[in-house]
């Protein structure tokens, strides 16, 4: 075991708890599991309610074990009491507010103390040393800066890094390789499909980014295939991160120098794999959805929060000396939810739009791909007899009207293809809405 | 005579055009004349037969989505400039035209019919009237 293993300057004293014995680390997680979830019970009604109908209080957790016990928290829960219902602090020691991509009806609203940041600030530091990035490291931050996570997520922890950053944001791609090039980056935070964008641009244009070694890629799936493809493409170590709004953002889990699994900084979050049907928790190694825990938020704890994602977990010691339990990278979810240029797509929302524009709900289907580096979304709607002309521009209005109105239902550009009455494949039981072909 | 013209919806991939073919082949309809309208995503095919009413029920039993549109049939002279005349006149009614296609010569010697869909059929009927455009009738339109 060596925890030189980072790259030169790649350890940082922040980083220590990475490395902390299994004992010590649960000592931790449990000492924080009974503050939060009595911050929780006293400062939040809907946890406080839902632990007594199962006649739970704090000092219910009387071990690690115990977290089992506790009721789930899912996404519902936070739009339900939009938009400060979780809230376990006062707006005056609130200092940062952020809010989900999630463009249907209420978004998601997430909360910071100044404590809060320091952690999220921390955990952030922490991935981007595990990822080899250090000071003297000129880093890209091509995520967007705003109500997203992702930007200020990845910048923050940059600057406590004491790396450089250039605060770019995403798009125009145009200044984002002239960038590259003249400031001689190092490092890249973006989403894995722009970055294949920007390596297609930079080829083109005949960009010279030679000095880029390491890219941070998450806020999207990815695939083997894809890393092997940048990898290859640019010369550069693609690692994946982890993260989700309402955990903290972008800084959950990261992949280490091995890039065999993301490691979960497993002192802030407590992970565990459930069977999404039956609520149970799965031994190790099982696959099942993860849910995740936040052991010292302040001002939006999340009890168990299941994020849908399903993966399994890991213990077993990774080479590079972190004792952190890994996730095997996440591939798929447990609903229908997906994500497609960083914005978080539910089928419902394209049904909203379908129902808006023609009042009832025909057949369809969402198809995903990846083309030139950049995720596309397709959706196929079948001609109804209540909708069919025999006009082509009444055809092709209704067609650019779908378009429009999923674009300002969903904040991104989708492609409609009108298609034939039942061509799109029934399927017995519960319908695939999803045919997600972004392979690479 | 208005004329009840079909119109079905085609994706843009092989087979769409038979499929409906098949369908009326087999229940023994024959087409009176057609025209396919296409755009890079989709076609619509309309046609005419002699019962619309069977084959709008034939292609439905086949799972297809039909539609039903009056349409015009307009007697033309067929020459040079015969087309021309009838547009010119269609045109000094002030009648909007979504489209048309060809009948075909047919058997009518010196004369060609033309499908028209107008915005308004009953007010494009009547102002080709007093135009002094003959309409014609479905029975004038049938093979000999």
């Amino acid at each position: 075991m060596s925890i030189w293993n980072d790259p030169p300057g790649g350890f940082h004293p922040v980083s220590a708890p990475d490395y902390l014995p299994r004992e010590q680390l649960e000592e931790v997680q449990l000492q924080r599991l009974q503050s939060v979830v009595t911050r929780a019970f006293d400062r939040v009604p809907l946890f406080r309610s839902r632990m007594e109908e199962r006649g739970l209080s704090p000092t219910s957790m009387a071990s690690l074990a115990d977290i089992a016990r506790l009721p789930f928290t899912v996404k519902a829960d936070l739009r339900d009491t939009y938009p400060f219902g979780l809230f376990a602090s006062p707006m005056e020691e609130i200092v940062r507010l952020h809010a989900s991509s999630g463009t249907t009806g209420k978004p998601i609203v997430v909360a910071y103390t100044q404590a809060d940041l320091d952690v999220w600030t921390e955990v952030m530091v922490r991935s981007l040393v595990a990822c080899g990035i250090h000071r003297g490291d000129v880093i890209q931050n091509a995520y967007g800066y705003g109500l997203f996570t992702g930007g200020l997520g990845a910048h923050y922890g940059a600057e406590a890094l004491g790396a450089t950053v250039i605060p770019i944001s995403g798009g125009n791609t145009e200044r984002q390789l002239m960038v590259m090039q003249d400031f001689g980056v190092t490092a890249i935070c973006c989403t894995p499909s722009y970055f294949l964008h920007l390596l297609e641009s930079a080829k083109e244009t005949k960009i010279d980014f030679s000095k880029l070694r390491v890219g941070v890629f998450g806020a999207e799936p990815w695939s083997d295939s894809m890393r092997e493809r940048i990898q290859d493409e640019s010369g550069i170590r693609a690692h994946d991160i982890y993260g989700l709004s309402e955990i903290i953002g972008p800084g959950v889990g990261v992949e280490c120098s091995e890039r065999n699994g993301l490691h979960i900084f497993e002192d802030h979050f407590f992970p565990e794999i459930i069977d999404s049907e039956t609520g149970e928790v799965l031994p190790e190694g099982a696959e099942g959805e993860l849910v995740l825990t936040t052991l010292s938020k302040q001002a939006m704890p999340l009890i168990r929060y299941r994020t849908r994602d399903v993966t399994e977990l890991v213990s077993e010691q990774c080479p590079c000396g972190r004792t952190l339990r890994r996730i095997r990278r996440i591939g798929r979810r447990s609903d229908d939810m997906f994500i497609i240029r960083g914005v978080n797509v539910f089928p419902s929302q394209v049904e909203t739009a379908l129902l808006r524009v023609e009042g009832t709900l025909p057949h369809y289907q969402i198809i995903l791909t990846r083309e030139v580096g950049l995720d596309q979304m397709e959706v196929k709607v079948e001609v109804t007899p209540e909708v069919f002309s025999d006009e082509i521009r009444k055809l092709e209005s209704l067609q650019h009207q779908l378009e429009a109105t999923m674009e300002n239902v969903l904040g991104l550009r989708v492609k409609v293809t009108l298609v034939g009455p039942r061509s799109l494949a029934r399927s017995e039981g519960k319908a695939k809405r999803v045919t997600d072909l972004r392979t690479v | 005579m208005k004329l009840q013209q079909i119109s079905l919806f085609l994706e843009n991939r092989p087979g769409q055009l038979r499929e409906p073919c098949e369908a009326l082949a087999a229940a023994g309809i024959d087409l009176l004349t057609m025209s396919l309208a296409d755009t890079a995503q989709f076609g619509i095919l309309r046609f005419i037969v002699r019962d619309p009413e069977q084959a709008k029920k034939v292609l439905e039993d086949a799972g297809m989505v039909v539609r039903m549109t009056e349409v015009i049939p307009v007697e033309v002279e067929n020459k040079p400039g015969g087309l021309a005349a009838a547009l010119m006149a269609i045109e000094g009614a002030g009648l909007g035209v979504e489209y048309m296609y060809d009948f075909g010569a047919a058997s009518r010697s010196g004369k060609a019919a033309i499908v028209f869909r107008f915005e308004d059929p009953d007010k494009a009927l009547a102002a080709l009237e007093a135009a002094g455009i003959r309409v014609l009738a479905m029975e004038e339109l049938l093979p000999k």
